[in-house]
């Protein structure tokens, strides 16, 4: 099977340092991956090279077999590489339908209000985004990224600054989510990462430490020292 | 969905305008159709400045562009009125998307830098190519000229009437237009690229494309202005190309309101009127100008209909 996103030597570095170094990396299809990894471990560098945020130094990207390393980032969206931003970029001024209208390319169209719904602020679609809580702010990111129609949908950091409840609330939506759309969830909290992904892959100084189901990851040493805290616990 | 409020709230004003020419006598209609000119100039520059977000120091440069052809091509070139009024426009057209293209690569600060530095060029070559512009002393379109038939009918642009009138239905061209896009699906990703390009590219708009097409349309507009400046008042001169020329239709945009479709015709109407009052007592009538323009800007900064539609009608495009 073609992986729907494969990376080659992915490098990428801000004058000394390696933010993200000779990454291979592997995604199938229907899969919900997660990265996880210390701060400065490179994973959103890693994301923003793959949806063209951030142009790469070296290395190569293809989605679904298509060689997309050049193409703006504009265009990989149109291929079905959505992208919602760790640092909450809505359109803060227009209203929430407006938002939602203008990830799915149609003026007051259903799509974007399904997808409302589906987050759960469809009875908040008259408000201006800007007036919506922090946590309502990043569950219209993600109704946007589901706007889009993906093919892959990215989600950086998604859960950053919600509250519990919030939190159980995201992880409710994504269980319903994971049978329509491959994800890659860069994620700092490990146990929303537990309870998601099918696979885990651990950054750490720009490379990839290690690589497995969430069981095998939870079992490993270096990871456990790198990452979780210390590997005698 | 466009409300039928917002038709008719801008079919009332063509309407105002209309019956105005009955009360206003010589002296307004000739002010009233200068404003009606120059407020197309100033609502195409809306579309880039107020709806898009991006701010030219530079667009005289496009109405003189449509000036200039305007008035060579029917004083030196042996065109008609109509034909060189359909040129005016394309190469208005043609040059803006040209600039656009070049110009767009920067953004932010530079480009507005760079928009004023094309314009000063622009503004210099004017006054290089005296031969054919007549520089600072100008062109003077010749009334013969600007008498000629129209599909079989005989149209005077030296009847002031006829003016006025033409000047109106331009302008009721320009708001519909105006009004059309903004409202459409395009002027909505105007807006979303004036409030955060980035998420807008991520959205897989082509925001370039979308930049340069308002930067072209607006600069299509300029020239528009530009041409019936030159054949209805029957003179092209330099100073419609410098600096100043740029700056208005950003004054009389923040002014009226930046972002509202109706705000430059408002704000070149108050404008014009301010410097009329201004000029009956003092000849520091730009300081007058500059003075009400700073206090705008401290305690009105979204300009007259743009505080008006925070405050009462949050329905105004």
């Amino acid at each position: 099977m073609t992986p729907l996103l494969e990376t080659r030597g992915l490098s990428r570095s801000f004058g000394g340092l390696k933010a993200v170094s000779g990454v291979d990396f592997t995604l199938k299809p229907g899969e919900v991956r997660a990265i996880i990894g210390p701060n400065g471990a490179g994973k959103t560098t890693f994301a923003s090279l793959i949806s063209g945020r951030i142009t790469p130094d070296d290395g190569s990207i293809h989605l679904a077999g298509e060689d997309i390393t050049h193409l703006p980032a504009f265009q990989r969206v149109r291929r079905g590489l959505a992208y919602t931003f760790q640092i909450t970029s809505i359109f803060a001024n227009l209203t929430v339908a407006e938002n939602v209208a203008l990830a799915a390319h149609q003026d007051g169209g259903k799509r974007g209000l399904a997808c409302l719904r589906r987050v759960g602020l469809a009875d908040r679609a008259a408000q201006i985004a800007g007036t919506l809580a922090y946590g309502h702010q990043r569950l219209l990111e993600v109704a946007m990224g589901l706007a889009l129609r993906p093919r892959l949908l990215i989600l950086d950091e998604p859960t950053q600054g919600l509250s519990d409840a919030e939190i159980a609330n995201f992880v409710r939506l994504m269980q319903g989510l994971k049978r329509e759309t491959t994800v890659l969830l860069i994620e700092h909290n490990v146990p929303v990462v537990m309870q998601l992904a099918h696979r885990i892959t651990v950054m750490d100084r720009g490379g990839i430490l290690a690589e497995g189901t969430p069981a095998k990851i939870r079992a490993n040493k270096d990871v456990q020292s790198a990452y979780l805290g210390t590997g005698d616990a | 969905m466009i409300s039928d409020r917002v038709w008719q709230l801008h079919f009332a004003v063509v309407a105002v305008l209309f019956a105005s020419q009955f009360f206003a006598g010589d002296y307004g209609v000739l002010t009233l159709t200068r404003i009606m000119v120059l407020a197309i100039y100033a609502i195409g520059y809306n579309l880039l400045y107020g709806y898009t977000g991006l701010l030219s120091l530079g667009h005289a440069m496009f109405f003189a562009t449509g000036l200039y052809v305007a008035a060579i091509s029917t004083t030196q070139g042996g065109l008609s009125v109509p034909t060189a009024f359909g040129l005016a426009i394309v190469i208005g057209a043609a040059v803006s998307g040209a600039m656009g293209a070049l110009i767009l690569r920067a953004s932010g600060v530079a480009f507005m830098i760079v928009t004023l530095m094309f314009s000063q060029a622009a503004f210099l070559s004017v006054l290089y190519f005296g031969k054919y512009t007549r520089g600072d002393e100008g062109i003077v379109i010749s009334d013969t000229i600007r008498k000629f038939g129209l599909l079989g009918l005989p149209v005077d642009l030296t009847n002031a009437s006829l003016r006025y009138n033409l000047a109106l239905c331009f302008l009721a061209g320009a708001i519909s237009l105006s009004l059309v896009l903004v409202r459409s699906n395009f002027g909505r990703v105007l807006i979303a690229i004036r409030e955060n390009e980035n998420r807008t590219s991520m959205l897989g708009y082509n925001v370039f494309r979308y930049k340069l097409a308002a930067f072209a349309l607006s600069g299509t507009f300029a020239a528009f202005s530009g041409a019936c400046y030159a054949l209805m008042f029957a003179y092209a001169g330099s100073t419609l190309a410098s600096i100043q020329y740029s700056i208005n239709p950003l004054l009389w945009t923040l002014l009226g309101g930046a972002s509202t479709v109706l705000g430059p015709l408002v704000g070149t109407a108050l404008m014009f009127l301010l410097v009329d009052v201004a000029s009956s007592f003092t000849n520091a009538n730009l300081l007058m100008v500059g003075v009400v323009l700073i206090l705008l800007v401290l305690f009105f900064p979204k300009g007259i209909l743009g505080t008006i539609r925070q405050l009462y009608l949050p329905w105004l495009p």
